[in-house]
């Protein structure tokens, strides 16, 4: 009884489905297979190998603090940092001062809960880096985990910041930036609202004297925007080895417990 | 948990078979107790005070616009702090104060910091049962010894704080801290 | 009941027989897992997936709670609090991404149970029941898994539970006021976030109490074998411990190596980027995606496009559900007198198709609702319904298996022979 509602219900669902193959063929027989303007002209990430690559991968702080740098210099007009506080950049090196003074800095909203009123007031460590006003086109997003909220990561990060280029000449006319926005073909939908925002040699003064080409801007806030997307990284990796290792020692002395005790059966 | 090996090997061989097999077993569960108790330390760890909290186990507050006779209730450790300016008047009432007249016996110099007396900074929180004391407000009650004043069950605290009248055991406690110049006072 | 050559429990220790007089728990452990419980001696490593799934269940448990006093079910700091035990909470890292992986781990590991369930036919007589039962815990697993990754908060957390609930709406007549009562509002919104929170915590609950009757049940007929031969004799079968107990510390052993290398060196790469972007009701993703244990289902689901009486959504969602709901009818559905598949070679060519089958139905859900994905998924998915809804009843009935063996001793005497000439 059973099996013969069973196959009837299995073909009932055979037909829907053939009937919907069927449709399908012949829809893409007819306009072939979908075909977009972001899928011709759209790139994968450049390879980006940074000092976290591998399973070793570590921070280079020095790196870090250059890319905060960066941050501070030409992203954070923009894009604000909410996940990250300014105590955690104690592990980029600075000192309890240093950061303090980074805090200070900044302009963190405060809510008086007794008038409703919320004012502004310099930062302490325990605040978090304060949002952005910003009232420009587009939406800027932030930039905590932006490394972890694209495909590519770090890798995406550093291609669309190098990879603004002149619009080719055989992208499709309705493909064309429109006003206020501009082609990278790394960004997804190929014209992005920011303008290429590392333009030139120099325009961040790094403290420890490496020279601030566009590419190595690139690569350091990259590297800075990895830290604060996942500052527990390095901990992740360092405490991953031992336990692996430990693990491996430990199933070998199963296998060979289970042998041992298998050992009349075999 | 040992088994026959069904072999026809000498005593003194199956002996030994025996004792290699149960080393190995028991090497085997002993690195499965060593990893058991190593993953024991993240899950317990993790109730301990995470990062953010830490951060906040010291506050720096600045005392420079408190007037003598004034205090103000700041927040330490998420929890209401009284930092009180005191009058010439009310240091000479806390060191008039005879010690075997005091239910916690404390002077006025043991709980302030040398050449500061005029500074007191207390916990705002009862010492009998949690209640956060009256008194650091303006226009706030001070109760008869003329410090703070406890409405949940009566407790009153003299100008250095201390217990004198109600159920309170202790006086109001001294948090550690630290001037770390004349207008910023380091609690924590 | 067992097999009366089972081992006695004789307690030596004067303490354990005080407490097994009191309480007899020691007497029940010894029985069910212990020295007392003879067990088939030809199991494969096929056989450890059902202890390891206990082991994932308990994982789970661990640290979900562990995470449940860290995180916040509210809308508005969920993905906050989420980042809170990311990078404030002391291992707090750890324990999202060992509950983030060990969700997958556990389906990697039900699904090999599952499959290994299919192939020697493990849902046949005497032990249907314990097969109605583990299929129950694998929908209640579907539940929790869905309601779990909805709770961070994020794009796909959010545009997830759009889907999924929206498919309430399909069912004609009580659909939409059925999608409104789930969801506590007409989107998913915080109602909708804080009862997932507590029927997330509660469920996996609910899934222990069915794993003790699943394993109880188990224990009336005791374990199948891979010869699909049941167990006749005492030379047939081995005292769970320390043989089986030895085997899945083993195998234990190699699935942690697996497990902690994926949640210490690859911890976002079965997730979606998408999920670390706050949930935006106002911006749907590029593509939607469930997690990929939901994969072959997805697929089934959009694989009807075709109105036919019913509206094509209504047949996608009839037909989701059925692709589960079928295998609680297997017990009836598959009638050949052989279990094994070791012994079926008609029916075990259709159990390997069916293997590719569901690996590409997993490919296609988790792929754009386009050509040539689309196409794909349709054949597929006639394919999974023609097995199990036709296939597997014709071929139970007609095809001729191979002679089996006379008993598991014999088979594991064969192959003891075969070891000894290879020495």
């Amino acid at each position: 009884m059973i099996r013969i509602f069973s196959i009837l219900a299995g073909l009932a669902f055979t037909l829907v489905l053939a009937l919907s193959f069927i449709d399908e063929a012949v829809m893409t027989a007819k306009d072939g297979l979908p075909h977009t303007v972001e899928a011709q002209f759209h790139k994968h990430p450049k390879e980006l190998s940074l000092s976290t690559s591998g399973a070793f991968g570590h921070f280079d702080r020095q790196q870090l603090q250059r890319g905060f740098a960066v941050y501070q210099n030409v992203c954070q007009g923009c894009h604000a940092l909410k996940y990250v506080a300014f105590r955690d950049l104690k592990a980029l090196g600075y000192s309890d001062a240093e950061v303090k003074a980074i805090a200070k800095n900044a302009q963190v909203p405060a809510y008086n809960a007794a008038t409703g009123e919320v004012k502004t007031h310099p930062g302490l460590a325990t605040d978090h880096f304060p949002p952005v006003v910003y009232g420009g086109k587009g939406n800027p997003p932030d930039l905590s985990l932006i490394t972890k909220a694209r495909h590519g990561g770090a890798a995406y990060v550093y291609s669309l910041l190098t990879g603004y280029e002149a619009v080719p000449a055989n992208l499709p006319k309705d493909a064309r930036p429109a006003d206020g926005l501009y082609y990278n073909p790394y960004f997804a939908n190929l014209n992005i609202a920011m303008p290429a925002p590392l333009t030139g040699e120099g325009q961040v003064t790094y403290s420890d004297g490496t020279k601030a080409t566009v590419d190595q801007m690139a690569q350091d806030v990259a590297a800075f925007l990895e830290w604060t997307a996942e500052p527990k990284l390095d901990k992740r990796k360092q405490t991953g080895w031992p336990v692996l290792g430990f693990l491996l020692f430990a199933t070998v002395l199963a296998y060979m417990a289970k042998r041992t005790v298998w050992a009349d059966q075999h | 948990m040992s088994h026959d090996a069904g072999t026809a090997a000498p005593d003194g061989q199956a002996t030994d078979g025996v004792r290699r097999r149960d080393f190995i077993n028991i090497a085997a569960v002993s690195a499965a107790g060593v990893g058991g108790v190593a993953a024991l330390v993240p899950l317990i760890s993790q109730m301990a005070p995470s990062a953010d909290v830490l951060a906040e186990s010291s506050t720096e507050i600045d005392i420079s616009a408190i007037q003598p006779g004034q205090a103000i209730k700041a927040v330490f450790r998420k929890q209401p702090v009284f930092i009180r300016n005191l009058t010439a008047k009310e240091i000479a009432e806390a060191e008039a104060v005879s010690l075997s007249d005091l239910r916690d016996p404390q002077s006025l110099k043991d709980r302030t910091k040398e050449g500061k007396t005029n500074w007191l900074i207390t916990m705002g929180v009862c010492t009998h049962l949690g209640c956060v004391p009256l008194g650091a407000g303006e226009g706030e009650v001070r109760g008869d010894f003329g410090g703070y004043f406890c409405p949940c069950h009566g407790s009153t605290y003299d100008t250095a704080a201390r217990i004198r009248k109600g159920p309170a055991p202790k006086n109001l406690e001294v948090p550690e801290y630290a001037f770390t110049s004349d207008t910023i006072v380091k609690i924590g | 009941m067992s097999f009366p050559w089972a081992k006695e429990y004789k307690p030596s220790h004067p303490a354990m027989q005080w407490l097994d007089e009191k309480l007899p728990l020691p007497r029940f452990v010894y029985n069910a897992i212990g020295a007392g419980y003879p067990v088939p001696r030809n199991l494969n490593y096929f056989w450890n997936f059902g202890i390891l799934a206990g082991f994932c269940l308990v994982i789970q448990i661990i640290t979900g709670v562990i995470l449940a006093m860290h995180y916040a079910a509210n809308a508005s700091v969920a993905f906050e609090s989420t980042e809170h035990i990311m990078r404030d909470v002391n291992w707090g890292w750890l324990m999202r991404y060992m509950h983030a992986n060990g969700a997958s781990a556990f389906f990697v590991v039900v699904y090999t149970h599952i499959f290994r369930g299919f192939y020697f036919s493990s849902y046949k007589a005497p032990r249907e029941m314990v097969w109605l039962l583990g299929v129950t815990i694998f929908l209640l697993m579907m539940a929790t898994a869905f309601m779990g990754y909805v709770l961070p908060w994020g794009q796909m957390s959010f545009w997830g539970a759009k889907v999924i609930t929206g498919l309430f709406g399909a069912i004609p007549l009580v659909g939409e006021s059925l999608q409104i009562w789930l969801l506590g509002g007409f989107a998913p919104d915080n109602a909708a976030l804080n009862r997932f929170f507590a029927l997330h915590f509660l469920l996996p609950f609910v899934i222990l109490g069915v794993v003790i009757l699943h394993i109880w049940a188990l224990h009336i007929p005791g374990s199948s074998n891979p010869t699909g031969v049941e167990v006749k004799e005492e030379s047939d079968t081995l005292p769970f411990h320390p043989y089986y107990t030895a085997k899945d510390g083993f195998g234990l052993g190699l699935f942690l190596l697996f497990y902690f290398g994926v949640v210490f060196f690859l911890p976002n790469t079965l997730g979606h980027p998408d999920n670390y972007i706050p949930a935006n009701p106002m911006q749907t993703p590029a593509h939607i995606v469930p997690e990929w244990y939901f994969w072959p289902f997805y697929a089934i689901l959009r694989a009807f496009t075709f109105d036919f009486i019913l509206p094509a959504k209504l047949w996608g969602v009839l037909a989701m559900f059925m692709a589960i709901l079928v295998w609680f009818l297997l017990p009836w559905l598959d009638k050949s007198p052989v279990r094994s598949g070791n012994y079926r070679p008609l029916f075990r060519k259709f159990f390997y198709v069916l293997v590719l089958d569901v690996l590409v139905l997993g490919y296609c859900g988790g792929s754009p609702a386009a050509e040539p994905y689309l196409m794909v998924s349709q054949i597929a998915a006639i394919y999974y319904f023609l097995h199990f809804f036709v296939i597997l009843p014709i071929v139970s009935s007609i095809e001729r298996p191979d002679p089996l063996p006379s008993s598991i001793t014999e088979a594991v005497l064969g192959h003891d022979e075969a070891a000894a000439s290879k020495a």
